[in-house]
């Protein structure tokens, strides 16, 4: 049947050259193949967010995509948002505000935010709840998120 | 998910020729917001996916003052709505792309994907019937053209036929004082599949108080997105106001043929045509009115 096909791709600035079968998407590559554990697989059909990550700038979901669309593409991940050792803004901003419990919704809110910050600086409040509709959080709630995420960008 | 053959087309003729070789086994991959969802829950089965993005005409939009509006089948709904043609030109069909899915699957999801899906709820193809956009589909051999009124037959069908996919869509170039907008209710504010949809789509005269043209589409109110065209042809040489709006969301209400299911009732879906229909023409006509020569 289906071969295994060679990919290269770039991911956090680094290159990787991985093999994946067509049906894996690219969630599965990055947390089964590669180790990228931090995009999270919670509904595994585009309504939660929890995989979100970054296709040469554009917030997708990861489970969503196939691995072997990947081919010269750049991806970031969460494991990429912290550079040289220091926390994102928004990282820093979710911390102080307590802004999540369990946590595995967090990765994808911090991308999607991040993407909204990359995309328009300064959002309203109603810009930020907007953006974000697209990610699910089951215990924190969103109230912490929307504020975190307004601080950031005061910040930034 | 089951196994499957992943091909990156490399123009329009050999991806028909692709699928006219598997012979119903392969299956076009636009923004697979739809298909890897339907592949991984089994409801549908492939031999071969043959991906279309990077085919140059199938992912780009272009706009002319004579030629109209090209938007490539694949073509993510963020760099429809963010396009400043299309902003200028076709605030309708950004009010459409804006609003399918949530900004992760903007970054996917194309038009072409939602029309082929054919939902009768899909959000795109209300407000691109009414700017008169038309299919163009790739056969093994040629093309030919399709209105986007006639694309969709069923719940789920198209006219596509072996080896043929959808290339591109042809809007024309906005008449003089033109305006377009789509509507749609949900109980949510965001994310959710439409109850009731409405596009609508108004020429307004030199005076811009008189209609000299109109188009009205509705979405989920029947098994395909529904054009209404006596409702446009009773708004030709009416008063653009809230009188005739109302007597084209009569003739509206008239024409859909909505079920009761989850998501509402036959009753209040065709109570949610009448108010979409007079606001979605209210619209048009704001945007019609604000035009520039």
């Amino acid at each position: 049947m289906s071969s295994k096909v060679i990919v290269t791709t770039t991911i956090n600035g680094e290159e990787f050259e991985f093999l994946c079968e067509p049906r894996q998407s690219l969630l599965e590559v990055l947390r089964d193949v590669l180790g990228f554990t931090g995009a999270k697989e919670g509904c595994n059909n585009g309504n939660c967010g929890a995989c979100n990550v970054l296709l040469d700038g554009v917030l997708v979901n990861s489970c969503l995509v196939l691995g072997v669309e990947a081919e010269g593409r750049t991806i970031e991940t969460i494991e990429g948002m912290a550079a040289g050792g220091r926390l994102h803004p928004l990282q820093q901003k979710f911390l102080e505000h307590a802004a999540l419990q369990c946590g595995v919704c967090t990765p994808g809110f911090l991308l999607a935010a991040k993407a909204l910050l990359d995309h328009n600086p300064d959002p309203t409040e109603a810009e930020v709840r907007h953006w974000l509709a697209g990610n699910l959080c089951r215990c924190t709630g969103y109230d912490k998120i929307i504020r975190a995420v307004l601080d950031a960008a005061d910040a930034v | 998910m089951q196994a499957f053959r992943y091909i990156r087309a490399q123009n329009a003729e050999h991806a028909a020729a692709l699928l006219l070789q598997q012979d119903g086994r392969a299956r076009i991959l636009a923004g697979g917001t739809d298909l890897i969802v339907a592949l991984r829950e089994r409801r549908i089965e492939t031999d071969l996916v043959i991906d279309i993005k990077g085919i140059p005409e199938v992912e780009e939009i272009a706009y002319s003052p004579t030629e109209g509006l090209r938007i490539g089948a694949a073509t993510p709904c963020y760099r429809i709505y963010r396009h400043p043609d299309v902003i200028r030109w076709y605030p309708g069909i950004v009010d459409a792309a804006s609003l399918i899915g949530g900004i992760q699957i903007q970054g996917r999801a194309s038009f072409g994907g939602n029309l082929c899906n054919a939902s009768p709820a899909a959000d795109s193809i209300p407000a691109l019937i009414v700017h008169s956009a038309v299919c163009e589909i790739a056969l093994p051999q040629g093309r030919r053209r399709v209105p986007v009124e006639e694309f969709c037959v069923a719940p789920g069908r198209t006219v596509l036929g072996k080896g043929e996919f959808l290339v591109s869509l042809h809007l024309p170039p906005p008449p003089p004082r033109f305006g377009g907008a789509y509507l749609r209710f949900i109980p949510r504010n965001e994310m959710d599949i439409a109850v009731v949809g409405v596009g609508a789509a108004v020429q307004l005269d030199e005076s811009r108080r008189r209609i000299v043209a109109a188009r009205v589409a509705l979405g989920a109110v029947a098994p395909t997105p529904l054009f209404v065209p006596e409702a446009g042809e009773a708004l030709i040489g009416a008063e653009a106001g809230e009188e005739a709006f109302a007597q084209a969301a009569a003739i509206a209400q008239a024409a859909a043929r909505p079920i009761t299911d989850m998501r509402g009732t036959a009753e209040f879906r065709r109570h949610l045509v009448g108010v979409l229909t007079r606001r979605a023409l209210a619209k048009a006509v704001e945007r019609a009115t604000q035009t520039t020569e």
